[in-house]
């Protein structure tokens, strides 16, 4: 529930360049973003809680709802994550819940993505009183506090399932997407090659399409990524104070029920440690990603790995951006541009 | 001025919104949970009472929708927002009221904490690029991605307990009356002790980066590379030529997520059991306690409003440019 982690917010690039041979700088430009550690650590995880979505209820060793013998069990080879007070399987519940979270996740990811590039990039684009009532729209969205109305919204209807709840999450936190995106279409839309594009007569739709969406690439994808967690967080969140139906397993319902059932007093810590790490890990994966694309896009932003210098004389100097340092130690004496300019003459 | 007067008009726009959609939602209630909870205690409610619910609640079929909206307008203004169910008969006013300030107290005081020491962390990551702050910044991402209700599960598993210094739950020692005495108000900080570092560390780290990335930016700056040229100390670059000015971004940043916090904040009460207005929501949300639910969906929207209003006040004072007349 913290803040979108994205702080792209003022990033100009600039107009693709045309490469000579256009396949293979585009495929470089590709590999470098999964070179960067922290977005190939990123997707590595986000792909294997993906393979987990799909395959999680089929390698699931047993149902996550049937009873057994064993209550409250601590781990052991025949439940990895140990059991509730019925007997059930954590492990199991914990692949069979994964799916849950990242269908609402990702659904309710696009729904917002998709409202926030109608909403930011026509306001944008558009200027004046359509800007002025668009922006006025998010920015109203943005403050008011989004997970209680949530709770409220997802509360208000009955048995609200996992599609529902995607919905209600998308529909109520598109803003933030928008404020950024809007901002940047402002920076685009006067640019030479929009302008270029208008004087050749081409349609708004068009000039939206293929000449501002492609530079919003990078933002767009932040976006995403940071109403996916927030997403996953609020669907979590919501299971967890038993709002959506109990029926549907996800890390929530495990958490709910851990909760309901003094987990916390039995000591049973193997029931709330797996799933609230799941959480965790798969957050930690998006937020990841999107340090990523910032990098990607901002390169100032990485952060760098030689910044102390040591010179022969044993002083150490640190690098920075904007401040070059002043080496002492080249042992040479420094040649006056004067005289030099002088030598050449004389040569 | 000119500034400040804008931002009130969006407030009070966004208030005007904000008790819209509290008027619409429960109109868009398939069925009538109300009803049933009105037949439920018929007898025990006085016909005020009942009329107060109809008119937020728009069970008055008859009624155009206008006139509900602006019953309903005036009933708010009066600050009656009807019974709680839960709490059969208080009214949830009273319930808000006596609430209000414990979530004032654990949230405002951490959320600010929070962004202060994340902001003061972040000039210092953002300054020493490369150094070992960096290599924090993972940690940090994983501590932020931790739900804070889960934080809260564990802190109560690993520190509270029968024998130790911190209790698991409540706000104050059950025996104590509410007041300005020192053993309560001793008691209260003790129980807030744990709730309230639980959001700290799952919230910092969200400022620590905001505030190193906007401090990388502004290194770059010409003025900064003037100031080192002036042979001023590093420290003094460091904070007021440097961290100054990349400290406004993140003000404005602050205001805007507050909402995003807030919400989050409010589940550590319900996981502590502390008597905020978040462990209310808790409450009415399990006895589909509708009156409840919306009081405290309003008081948290019109609170965060405040605090926006206050952070812009803190824009002001920090950035010059806004209060250029003209």
């Amino acid at each position: 529930m913290s803040a979108p982690t994205s702080t792209i917010t003022a990033v100009t690039p600039e107009g693709p360049e045309v490469p000579s041979n256009p396949a293979a700088p585009a495929k470089r430009r590709r590999l470098r973003f999964i070179a960067n550690p922290k977005a190939a650590t990123g997707l590595v995880v986000l792909a294997f809680f993906c393979l987990i979505a799909i395959i999680g209820p089929w390698v699931a060793p047993y149902d996550p709802s049937a009873r057994s013998s064993d209550l409250i069990q601590p781990p052991s080879g025949k439940h990895w994550f140990g059991t509730t007070h019925l007997g059930q399987d954590i492990f199991s519940q914990v692949l069979v819940g994964t799916r849950g979270v990242m269908f609402v996740g990702l659904l309710a990811g696009l729904v917002a993505t998709a409202l926030s590039i109608l909403i930011g990039v026509s306001a944008g684009f558009l200027g004046g009183a359509a800007d002025d009532g668009l922006s006025a729209l998010s920015n109203v969205f943005l403050v008011i506090p989004a997970l209680p109305l949530i709770i409220i919204v997802a509360s208000t209807i009955p048995s609200a399932g996992d599609l529902m709840v995607a919905l209600v999450i998308g529909f109520t936190s598109w803003a933030w997407g928008a404020r950024v995106l809007r901002a940047q279409t402002l920076s685009l839309r006067r640019r030479d090659y929009v302008e270029a594009a208008r004087a050749t007569g081409e349609s708004t739709w068009r000039l939206i399409t293929f000449e501002i969406m492609p530079n919003l690439t990078a933002i767009i994808a932040s976006g995403f990524v940071g109403t996916v967690i927030f997403a996953v967080m609020s669907e979590i969140t919501l299971a967890f104070i038993g709002i959506s139906t109990i029926s549907e397993w996800n890390w929530g319902t495990i958490l709910f029920w851990a909760q309901s059932q003094q987990a916390l007093a039995q000591g049973a810590w193997w029931w709330f440690v797996p799933a609230g790490l799941a959480i965790a890990v798969l957050g930690t994966a998006l937020s990841l990603i999107n340090f990523g694309i910032d990098e990607f896009v901002s390169p100032r932003l990485r952060s760098s790995g030689h910044t102390k210098v040591k010179t022969k004389d044993g002083h150490s100097v640190r690098m920075r951006v904007g401040f070059t340092p002043v080496l002492s130690s080249s042992r040479e004496p420094v040649t006056p541009v004067v005289q030099r300019r002088a030598e050449e003459e004389v040569a | 001025m000119k500034f400040l007067l804008q931002r009130l008009a969006f407030y009070v726009f966004t208030a005007w919104a904000a008790l819209t959609i509290n008027f619409f939602i429960p109109r868009l209630i398939p069925g009538d949970p109300v009803t049933s909870l009105i037949n439920k205690f018929q007898g025990q409610m006085s016909t005020e009472a009942i009329n107060s619910l109809y008119v937020l609640f728009g069970l008055d079929k008859n009624a155009s929708l206008w006139s509900q909206y602006v019953d309903y307008w005036g009933q708010v203004f009066h600050g009656d927002l009807g019974l709680s169910f839960t709490f059969f008969p208080t009214p949830v006013a009273d319930i808000l009221k006596q609430s209000l300030p414990w979530t004032i107290a654990l949230v405002g005081i951490t959320t600010f904490a929070s962004f202060m020491i994340g902001t003061s962390l972040g000039v210092i990551a953002g300054w020493r690029r490369g150094s070992i702050m960096d290599g924090l910044l993972p940690v940090t991402t994983f501590l932020s991605s931790i739900p804070y209700f889960w934080l809260g599960l564990l802190a109560i598993t690993l520190l509270a307990g029968p024998n130790s210094f911190f209790p698991s739950s409540g706000g104050y020692e059950p025996g104590l009356v509410p007041g300005w005495t020192g053993s309560f108000i001793g008691s209260a900080i003790q129980h807030s002790l744990l709730p309230a570092l639980t959001i700290l560390i799952s919230s910092v780290s969200g400022w620590i980066l905001t505030m190193r990335n906007m401090m990388v930016t502004v290194a770059s700056e010409d003025y900064i590379t003037v100031a080192h040229a002036k042979g001023l100390s590093e420290r003094r670059v460091m904070v007021s030529y440097a961290a100054r000015n990349a400290l406004l971004p993140n003000v404005s940043g602050f205001a805007l997520s507050l909402g995003f916090i807030v919400g989050g904040t409010l589940l550590v009460e319900i996981v502590f059991s502390y008597p905020g207005i978040g462990y209310n929501l808790f409450q009415a949300v399990g006895a589909k306690d509708y009156p409840l639910m919306q009081g405290v969906f309003l008081v948290i929207t019109l609170s965060v409003l405040v605090a926006n209003l206050l952070a812009d006040v803190a824009y002001l004072l920090l950035d010059p440019r806004t209060r250029k007349e003209g």
